[in-house]
């Protein structure tokens, strides 16, 4: 073999879907190839056949429901469709290996991870002596810089961090030294911090390895950061591809041009006023939660440790940081949700750390909240009128003024009257969290807190939903919190930042000053490791 | 895999009755249970009175064109006590299975959902299930004396742990959903929130175990009929009339075997049923039996 022939061609590769859905076709006539030593990034939104792809080269489709057509998917020159199943198994892992999205569900819970990387090697190189697999399992975790190897390699999944999961999945995948290796988003799951030491490593191995990766993702962040060439896909087919570098800064097809108009960038709003009232006020909040053992080992996490700060009316308040640094326990709080140990929540004025009973559901409907995943905030069971009349006539509202303005938040959210005699898996992601958006205004609250409102949604949907709330926030004046791990969304939709880390607020200003001129260490690690931040900075 | 969701969703929701017919056990045990509840709900139309009507001339008369199914020791016939036994049966595992699933679904969609009361009645309810139900019921019996309320009432009890723990379980799962969190920061009391969101999924589990106590219920009648706890002997269920005929067994067996085919096949009837349901509404149940079994 060459070192110009590739190690994966694909050519015209088709695969079908079953009949009488809205298109005939998941992947239509796909051509790529992937060299040594290169990323090729296919880049899509949700439903564009990019995970398909990637299935079908690990011949991982299920075949009932997805067949391959047409086309050739060639893996160092030996056509995989044509593949015998036994073949199939000594050309996975030896030759072709995966990582998928999420690093936690893909390791086996009850299984020591040295163990679970030793299995591989002892699964398909039989011949090894036992007392080489040991070593080399420590090796390919130091390889993947995992600290410590010897010690984590006796850890269980649970007791590492997302980081080291996908960690060990790589490992998991390198232990064969595979030609080709297949990444279904792979950084999709962590922390942006995370992402970028994951996103380097990549390249390093590729190199020691002299391997070729194929990249599913759907940020075009990532593919600006570590991308050889980019295929650009939209409902199945290739629409542009290229190197980076031309695709990113001179796209020719319409659709590549609007997905990278629609990635969100560092855009601030006009500072807001000061010395209004504030509409809720936050004093020395604290949150902790307690566990205690079987053997009766209490350990406690502080989840919120002495939070303040003030929201002003119409004001949107950015909340971010990674997981774990206690963003989400802070809606919760703030939904009250959660009982604080200590600490003042002054809605105008009012106390309602305390509220319980009829008096906190007096309070709730002042305070409302966006959840991240649109799929599971509406019940699937209800048409989407009842959803949104429900909270409304609980509080007084007659029937028919409920109804009526159920239609009116429709048509305010950019979705059509009829649409409340429906159920929630007839609309689309980007539907869903308009609705749940008019099932929080429906309302007509003060303060709305969204939890990572737009982070599940497609670049070009989320785009929309961001427009959509600063539309409505301009009109009904209502406050918002806005909880995102994204610093570029935060940076569009936030009058203020406040940076959080292990539960705690170590920096909150006007969203410019955060950004620009960060005070905190943390704030600017956080930054640094915002993808594509390095070229954007760069070229303004 | 957007596209392969799509299609399996599709698949799964077609139309429960549909997939029902597919499934050809659980089509014939429908039919089955329907032609049982028929013969009983008709029993009187079929065959009069006979069931009460002694004949003592007609001592045990084995199976043959004018006794159906022979007759017994006081020379009834013992096609039509099986029959009219059925009346008492059934009614006694549907009004159990129902009572059961009534009382035990408020009892575990309360503990599941309001957390501080868990601890005390789920211990309340192991504590229920270490007492021996076929003892309990048999105690209640002879202190209350035997009526359809009493013998309901002791059926019932046994079961409602069962049905508690299963509704808690769903409930402490979809307690977590957010559709949930958004319903209660609607501001929507508690028992609202309970019965509008969470009652509904715990409605499919709850068909497939209601079948099941219903055959259970219908088994401990019996039992409490062998044992002579169950309804006086005027009033025939397929419990009593087997105990009957326990004394006469080995001269006429068929005072055993017909009222004793008639409850097995019911029961398996039953159970055949609420297996189908279980495939139909639980697909990850059943895939899980299959690995195990």
């Amino acid at each position: 073999m060459t070192a110009f022939e590739p190690i994966l061609r694909i050519e015209n590769l088709s695969v079908a879907l079953p009949a009488g859905l809205d298109r005939s076709h998941a992947v239509q006539a796909l051509s790529l190839d992937v060299h040594r030593r290169q990323i090729v990034c296919v880049v899509g939104e949700s439903g564009s056949g990019k995970s398909v792809t990637a299935s079908a080269v690990m011949r991982l489709l299920p075949e009932k429901v997805l067949r391959i057509t047409g086309g050739a998917i060639r893996l160092e020159g030996e056509d995989i469709a044509a593949a015998s199943p036994s073949r199939l198994c000594e050309l996975r892992g030896n030759r072709m290996a995966m990582i998928f999205q999420e690093p936690l569900t893909a390791l086996n819970p009850v299984m020591r991870v040295g163990d679970q990387i030793a299995e591989v090697l002892r699964i398909h190189r039989p011949k090894m002596a036992w007392d080489q697999v040991n070593p080399c399992v420590i090796e390919l975790m130091a390889d993947v810089h995992l600290p410590d190897p010897e010690r984590l390699a006796k850890a269980y999944p649970h007791q590492l961090s997302g980081g080291q999961r996908q960690r060990v999945m790589i490992a998991m995948a390198l232990a064969l030294e595979p030609a080709l290796i297949i990444a279904d988003e792979p950084t999709t799951a962590l922390d942006v911090t995370t992402q970028a030491q994951i996103l380097r490593l990549f390249r390093e191995l590729l190199t020691k390895h002299d391997s070729g990766v194929l990249m599913i993702t759907h940020d075009f962040g990532v593919v600006a950061d570590v991308a050889d060439h980019v295929v650009v896909m939209r409902q199945g087919e290739v629409v542009e591809c290229g190197a980076p570098d031309k695709v990113l800064t001179a796209p020719e097809h319409p659709y590549t041009r609007a997905l990278i108009e629609a990635v969100p960038r560092f855009r601030y709003r006009a500072e807001p006023e000061a010395d209004k009232q504030p509409v809720l006020s936050v004093e020395d909040l604290s949150l902790t939660y307690r566990n205690t053992s079987f053997l009766g080992a209490k350990r406690e996490t502080k989840a919120l440790d002495a939070v303040s700060f003030r929201l002003a009316p119409g004001e949107t308040l950015g909340v971010v940081g990674e997981s774990g640094s206690g963003k989400t326990s802070l809606a919760k709080t703030l939904l009250r949700f959660e009982k604080p140990d200590s600490g003042r929540i002054l809605f105008r004025g009012r106390d309602v750390a305390g509220l319980s009973g009829a008096g906190l559901r007096e309070m709730r409907r002042h305070i409302q909240m966006v959840f991240q995943d649109p799929y599971k905030s509406l019940n699937p069971r209800r048409r989407i009128g009842q959803s949104l009349i429900e909270g409304p006539i609980q509080h007084g509202v007659p029937r028919i003024r409920a109804v009526d303005r159920a239609g009116e938040l429709m048509e305010l959210v950019g979705l059509r009257r009829d649409a409340l005699d429906r159920f929630p898996h007839e609309f689309s992601g980007g539907q869903r969290q308009r609705i749940c958006i008019a099932r929080a205004l429906a309302m007509e609250p003060s303060v709305i807190v969204a939890d990572e409102a737009v982070s599940a949604l497609d670049v070009s949907v989320q785009a929309q939903v961001l427009r959509l709330f600063e539309d409505l926030q301009k009109r009904l004046g209502f406050a918002m919190i806005f909880v995102t791990h994204d610093l570029r969304v935060a940076s569009n939709i936030c009058d203020r930042i406040a940076v959080m880390q292990r539960g705690r607020i170590i920096e909150i200003g006007a969203s410019r000053r955060v950004f620009e001129q960060p005070e905190a260490a943390y704030t600017r690690e956080l930054l640094a490791a915002v993808p594509g931040f390095a070229r954007e900075a760069a070229g303004g | 895999m957007s596209a392969t969701e799509r299609a399996t969703s599709s698949a799964r929701r077609t139309h429960f009755v549909e997939a029902l017919l597919a499934n050809r056990v659980a089509l014939f045990s429908g039919i089955l249970l329907l032609a049982i509840v028929l013969s009983a709900v008709l029993a009187t139309v079929i065959t009069g009175d006979d069931a009460f009507l002694i004949r003592p001339r007609q001592r045990l008369r084995p199976p043959g064109a004018e006794f159906w199914f022979g007759t017994d020791a006081l020379g009834r016939d013992v096609f039509a006590l099986v029959l009219h036994g059925g009346r008492i049966s059934l009614l006694v595992g549907l009004l159990a299975a129902l009572a059961g699933a009534t009382v035990g679904t408020a009892i575990g969609l309360l503990t599941g959902y309001f957390r501080w009361l868990d601890p005390i009645v789920m211990r309340v309810m192991d504590g229920v299930m270490a007492i021996p139900g076929i003892l309990f019921a048999v105690a209640l019996v002879s202190l209350v004396g035997p009526s359809l309320v009493t013998i309901v009432a002791a059926i019932t009890f046994a079961e409602i742990p069962r049905v508690t723990r299963l509704v808690r379980s769903v409930v402490l799962s979809v307690r977590e959903e957010s559709y949930v969190r958004a319903a209660e920061g609607l501001g929507i009391p508690p028992l609202l929130v309970l019965v509008r969101h969470i009652l509904p999924s715990c409605i499919a589990p709850l068909i497939v175990q209601t079948t099941y106590m219903f055959a259970a219920a219908i088994l401990s009648e019996a039992v409490l009929g062998f044992l002579g706890v169950g309804f006086p002997p005027d009033l025939p269920s397929w419990g009593n009339v087997l105990a009957e005929g326990r004394a006469v067994f080995q001269r006429a067996p068929w005072t055993i075997i017909a009222p004793g085919l008639f409850l097995a096949v019911t029961v398996m009837a039953v159970n055949l049923l609420g297996d189908g349901l279980r495939d139909r509404l639980d697909p990850r149940l059943s895939r899980a039996a299959k690995v195990s079994s």
